[in-house]
């Protein structure tokens, strides 16, 4: 039994000890000899200095500039600061679940054995000495040289500041260099002048937090208006009644004006992924006359392919975008050729014949992705750069990889455009899309034509696989959801006009995105089916159609 | 307005009677139609009378097809007025129902419907009600059969009754084509290039036909044929640029100095602007459009 | 056997039409089916098994549906990628009425509601769900839910002359609408899980055998008079004017038909064919749900047609079901492999044979001597007349 114990014993050091040494890699585990001989010298009085003598101990301890005092300091204000009553060592205690304490050396961060509740002794703490000590490390924090951390503290006493924090931002406020940290310092500076000030100083508050966004402010405004307008009012808080509901509506109106900002971006992000996944259809469809209803496998076959590159290129997660986007191109673009070479040649000017020998290619390709990779859904995984967000204010952020989205899907787009307008390809394309027997007399390889456009077409979808990586779950059956949208998107669009489908994507996902809050996401989606449905009953060539005599 | 749309989807009235008391057929005023900025037919003013034989004639893009198209309700013109006797409106009316109020066409590329007999393509065509339960429930009548029959006869196809379309010459389509015109029994007849791909004998014979139509009928002739055309023709119409640039008998036309001016080109522009009162002699003019025509053709 | 006898047997074969054959082949496997399985033991090698019934009076069902399909694509050029929306409605309304027969002896024993109603917490069935405790109704509903659903969609979209590739697409996006709506919980159609745990039909149980056989004889009725009035009205003037539609649709309209409403006719006809095919369907596999209405069903109707030879009637039948046939072998035997199959069937068909099974058939009639039509050039009034819908045409590029 007892040997069991010990082992036992042996295995929990052992363990804290590789966890302790996790914690630590960052803040280097020599630290205890880096940390000031007064320090230690000051913190060692700690057990044996009397309650009504500790402020002044504490004040001393947190003027020391080290990053160990905030530790100390937020141990103590955590009550877990206790001392060994055999040797007086300072440790940080954590009970455990089978009663016994985890010890931690404050002083050297070394792990010590865990002992039972009476081998150790708090050291005390009352209300006055833990506000003073949140003050001191607000203080602390609020002097810090990194701009964030400086943030964070201030945002952190955004909610519930206390008299000395208050001061402590007092008198920071004219030292702060940095604009964001000095605002939000005012902010709460004036929230404060707010709930306590008279009612001049109350009113100026109310004019200098017109202008923020925080949620706190609001709160405190609309918190501070309803126990006004509840009670007897002189004539004075009438105004300020008055100033604080104008001041209100500023916020909110300001408020909603960022979420129609935040759903027109959504909605432009799922617009950027429908013009991605549209953009090659609008081109075998809209230019060549083809339906590919192996599209959507083509954007399935993009997404594997930037499975692939992670899976061969493990320790280069970072770029593995910016080589799964070429890759995807290659790829599908190469299947695309082979099905045109193979099957859709064959059934030139037989729309409804091509139709149904690509849904059987796209059943095959499934198939084939099924038993390659199994049935289940795999794993793609986002660089870091893809990851994050871009807050602009405490209401509104942009997510950096919607925001890489957008952009990409827009560069794509012109670069598409590009091709189809200025190069030689693109007049050849153009050609024969118009007139093939006319083009072939010119001596256009027509049939060269056509397999190069739909491996384009194709390789976009590629493209636009390896951007739904990032956003879904990739599985065999990836491209289906997206083949009956990116339809909708080129025939809402305008067949055969890349601004009409440019137009369609980002109008279709606003669409989407703004009637989401108020009727769910699979209504939101009936909605728009059935709306595009109606209107391309209404005007089946299109938003842009293409206009002209022959047209029949 | 008189005629209701022509009659429900489900049970269709029969053909109208035009009110023609004017002698006047078809109206067709003011009517102007663009292609994106493109003006197919400007401010073309037509009038077909009762019973007339009328021939069109204009260069290729005069706007002959177009006009056409606005009759039959293909195209709908951007300003203007088209009537049918003095009562009916065409422009209220969709394709069925100016088919059925009695204006039948031809079109310039033969189009019958392959995948059925000849037979069948006669049978569909004939007058009477086209509504979906007659069609559903409906039998042939004795009357019926016999008029097939004789229509058959007329466009020399009873050999080839039970032939599915698709097997005809191209000259058998033609025929069969005016067969299905004359089944519909309409006052109107627009035929487009009726004699394109016919032999020299089938192109005399079709001259016959039309000539013996009019009369019963009123026969509108689009055709770049002059000879066909100097053989049926009273009256010629000459389009050029959307409307109507001369309009008399084939000698009459021919010696227009304007049509001339416009099928000689303008660069002779200065020269007729001299002898603009005695005009061309008309055999200049006369082959310069048999020229143009033949190339066109 | 002489001669003579042999002789005969071919000229009565060869005075048959398509319509004789195929109903009495349907009437002869319906007659042997059920004798088989009533007849025989178990044990016995002639036995039909209670599964084999209703496995076959599934693929009655697609035939069912395959006909209905082929009226449209194959004689008037519509493509449907969402007949199964049809077909699923049918099946819903069946369903509605097979839940309200199980009364009080579902899981919650409530007698007036559905178990999922139940679970949804809602007090009273919704006003759509009025009725549907009646037999007839449920008949009425059957014809009725997918003919106005395809009445409203036909009438939009044939009148603004929507046709070819747009109208299938079109077609897709409304079955998927539905099937999202139909997932959905509020919709009051039991959301994901759909319709099942049905007890009985009209007073007959569902698990007794007899019950099954019936169903699958009322399916072979159901096919037959199907088959019946699909020959009717093809062989009809409007049968000649919806294929005229299909091949020159403009020249129609300049004949004086207005084909936007004979489309819309077809079209809701069409899809009654798939409701019933739809109700029959869901008491034989005791369960309906949304995955109905999902556009892979729809396509894969198609392909039975495709298969088996549009613009043939039987080819429908042959192609849906010899599909669903050798669907069921394959997933048996292995599963991956059906979607390879099924996938390049689809391509080798429209490459290889786009006239389907049915277009390879009169060949093989001419070479046993039985086909009537055997002579082309016959300027015989009847013999021709009869060729007109007969086996040698050629099926068009639909529409287009």
């Amino acid at each position: 039994m007892r040997r069991f114990i010990s082992v036992l014993f042996c295995c929990l050091v052992s363990w804290y000890a590789i966890a302790d040494d996790d914690v630590n890699t960052k803040d280097s585990t020599a630290a205890s000899s880096s940390i000031d001989s007064e320090l230690i010298e000051l913190v060692n009085q700690l057990p044996n200095t009397k309650l009504n003598k500790m402020q002044p101990l504490v004040e001393n301890i947190a003027a020391i500039k080290s990053h160990k005092t905030r530790e100390v300091l937020q141990i103590l204000l955590a009550g877990d600061l206790y001392y060994l009553k055999s040797d007086k060592t300072l440790v940080n205690a954590q009970k455990q679940n089978d009663g016994n304490y985890q010890l931690t050396n404050i002083l050297t961060d070394e792990a010590l054995a865990p002992v039972k509740k009476r081998a150790i002794r708090k050291i005390r703490s009352n209300n006055r000495l833990r506000s003073a000590i949140r003050s001191f490390i607000a203080k602390i924090d609020l002097t810090d040289d990194d701009k964030s951390t400086r943030y964070g503290a201030v945002e952190q006493l955004l909610e519930k500041p206390s008299q000395e924090t208050l001061d402590t931002m007092r008198s920071l406020l004219p030292l702060e260099k940095d604009a964001d940290v000095a605002n939000l310092m005012q902010t709460v500076l004036l929230i404060e002048q707010l709930k306590h000030g008279k009612i001049d100083e109350q009113l100026s508050a109310v004019a200098g937090l017109k202008s923020s966004l925080e949620p706190v402010v609001l709160n405190t405004l609309s918190a501070l208006s309803e126990e006004l307008s509840a009670s007897e009012k002189t004539q004075e808080q009438e105004q300020l009644l008055t100033a604080m509901s104008k001041a209100i509506a500023t916020i909110e109106s300001k408020r909603s004006n960022y979420k129609f900002i935040e759903n027109v971006f959504f909605g432009l992000s799922l617009g950027s992924v429908l013009l991605l996944a549209a953009i090659g259809l609008a081109i075998t469809f809209g230019v060549m006359g083809v339906i590919n209803m192996a599209h959507g496998e083509m954007i399935m076959l993009g997404a594997y392919t930037t499975y692939v590159v992670q899976l061969v290129f493990p320790n280069l997660i970072e770029y593995s975008l910016l080589i799964a986007v070429p890759a995807a191109f290659v790829v599908t673009g190469l299947v695309g050729i082979l099905i045109e070479r193979g099957v859709i040649r064959f059934l030139k000017g037989r729309p409804l014949e091509t139709l149904l020998a690509t849904f059987g290619i796209s059943l095959i390709l499934q198939q084939l992705v099924r038993t390659v990779f199994s049935p289940l859904n795999r794993q793609v995984q986002s660089p870091e750069w893809m990851t994050g967000s871009w807050q602009i204010n405490p209401v509104f952020s942009l997510t950096f990889n919607r925001l890489y989205i957008i952009l990409f899907a827009i560069m794509v787009f012109f670069t598409l455009l590009m091709i189809l307008k200025k190069s030689s390809l693109g007049l050849h394309v153009r050609a024969v899309s118009q007139n093939r027997e006319m083009a072939k007399a010119l001596s256009i390889k027509s049939d060269w034509v056509d397999a190069i456009t739909f491996g384009l077409g194709s390789g976009i979808a590629g493209i636009a696989g390896v951007v739904l990586s990032q956003l879904t779950n990739v599985g065999p059956n990836l491209g289906q959801a997206y083949i009956i949208d990116s339809f909708l998107v080129v025939v809402f669009g305008g067949v055969g006009n890349l601004w009409g489908t440019l137009v369609a994507a980002m109008s279709l996902g606003s669409i989407n995105k703004f009637l989401e809050p108020i009727t769910g996401s699979v209504l939101a989606n009936i909605i728009v089916l059935v709306g595009l449905v109606l209107f391309i009953q209404k005007r089946p060539k299109g938003l842009f159609p293409q206009k002209g005599r022959a047209v029949d | 307005m008189i005629v209701d749309k022509a009659g429900t989807p489900i049970t269709a009235t029969d053909n109208v009677q035009p009110d023609t008391r004017h002698g006047v057929i078809l109206y067709v005023e003011d009517v102007s139609v663009s292609f994106d900025g493109f003006k197919a037919l400007n401010d073309l003013n037509l009038y077909i009378n009762d019973g007339e034989l009328r021939c069109l004639i204009g260069a290729n893009g005069a706007g002959k097809t177009t006009l056409m198209d606005v009759i039959t309700g293909k195209i709908r013109p951007d300003t203007g007025k088209v009537n049918f006797g003095q009562q009916v409106d065409l422009l209220q009316l969709d394709e069925s129902e100016i088919a059925r109020v009695g204006i039948g066409r031809k079109f310039q590329k033969p189009t019958v419907f392959e995948a059925l007999s000849v037979y069948k393509n006669i049978e569909l065509s004939l007058a009477g009600d086209k509504g979906i339960w007659t069609s559903l429930f409906g039998k042939l009548t004795g009357e019926q059969r016999d008029r097939i029959d004789e229509i058959l006869r007329t466009i020399g196809l009873t050999n080839e009754a039970f032939y599915m379309a698709e097997r005809l010459s191209h000259g058998q389509k033609q025929w069969l084509e005016i067969g299905m015109l004359l089944a519909a029994e309409p006052r109107v007849l627009l035929v487009d290039e009726p004699v394109a791909g016919m032999t020299g004998q089938e192109t005399e014979r079709t001259a016959e036909l039309l000539t013996s139509l009019a009369g019963e009928h009123s026969v509108v002739v689009v055709e770049h044929d002059m000879a066909f055309v100097r053989s049926i023709a009273r009256t010629v119409t000459v389009l050029h640029q959307g409307s109507v640039l001369a309009e008399g008998s084939m000698s009459e036309v021919q010696s227009n100095p304007e049509v001339i001016k416009v099928y000689l080109g303008e660069d002779s522009g200065e020269d007729s602007g001299d002898d603009n009162s005695e005009g061309y002699p008309s055999e200049s003019g006369e082959e310069y459009i048999e020229a143009s025509s033949s190339k066109e053709g | 056997m002489n001669m003579k006898t042999t002789h005969t047997f071919v000229e009565i074969i060869r005075k048959m039409s398509h319509l004789h054959i195929v109903v009495g082949t349907l009437f002869v496997a319906t007659i042997y089916v059920s004798f088989c399985n009533l007849a025989f033991a178990e044990s016995s090698f002639l036995h039909v098994s209670d599964y084999t019934v209703s496995l076959f009076g599934k693929y009655l069902c697609y035939a069912l549906l395959a006909l209905a399909v082929d009226l449209v694509w194959g004689y008037c050029g519509i493509l449907s990628l969402g007949h199964g929306a049809f077909f699923g409605l049918g099946g819903y309304a069946m369903g509605m009425y097979l839940m309200r027969q199980i009364g009080d002896r579902g899981v919650y024993g409530n007698a007036e509601l559905p178990d999922f109603m139940v679970f949804l917490n809602w007090t009273e069935l919704p006003w759509y769900w009025a009725g549907s405790s009646s037999f007839l109704w449920m008949v009425l509903m059957v014809f009725v839910a997918p003919g106005i659903l395809a009445f409203v969609f036909g009438m939009l979209a044939f009148r603004s002359r929507v046709s070819g590739v747009y109208l299938s697409i079109m077609t897709q996006a409304m079955t998927y609408a539905l099937m999202l709506a139909f997932f959905r919980n509020e919709m009051g159609f039991g959301g994901n899980n759909g319709l099942t745990d049905f007890k009985e039909i009209a007073g007959f149980s569902l698990q007794d055998p007899h019950t099954k056989l019936g169903l699958f004889v009322v399916t072979a009725i159901a096919l037959a008079i199907a088959y019946w009035v699909s020959n009717y009205i093809v062989k009809s003037k409007l049968g000649a004017i919806i294929t005229a539609t299909r091949d020159a649709e403009s020249r129609v309209r300049f004949v004086g038909y207005k084909p936007e409403y004979y489309k819309v006719w077809i079209f809701v006809v069409s899809a009654m064919i798939a409701g019933v095919a739809g109700a029959l369907y869901v008491p034989q596999v005791g369960i309906i749900n949304p995955g109905e209405f999902s556009p892979l069903n729809s396509i894969e109707i198609v392909v039975w047609v495709a298969i088996g030879g549009r613009y043939t009637l039987y080819g429908a039948i042959i192609g849906a079901i010899l599909v669903s046939y050798a669907k069921t072998r394959f997933t048996a035997i292995m599963p991956e492999a059906w979607l390879f199959a099924l996938g390049g069937l689809f391509v080798l068909v429209t490459l290889l044979f786009p006239k389907g099974i049915a277009g390879a058939l009169p060949g093989v009639a001419r070479r046993f001597g039985l086909d009537a039509n055997t002579n082309d050039n016959k300027t015989n009034k009847n013999n021709a007349q009869s060729e007109e819908q007969g086996t040698l045409k050629a099926p068009r590029a639909g529409g287009q």
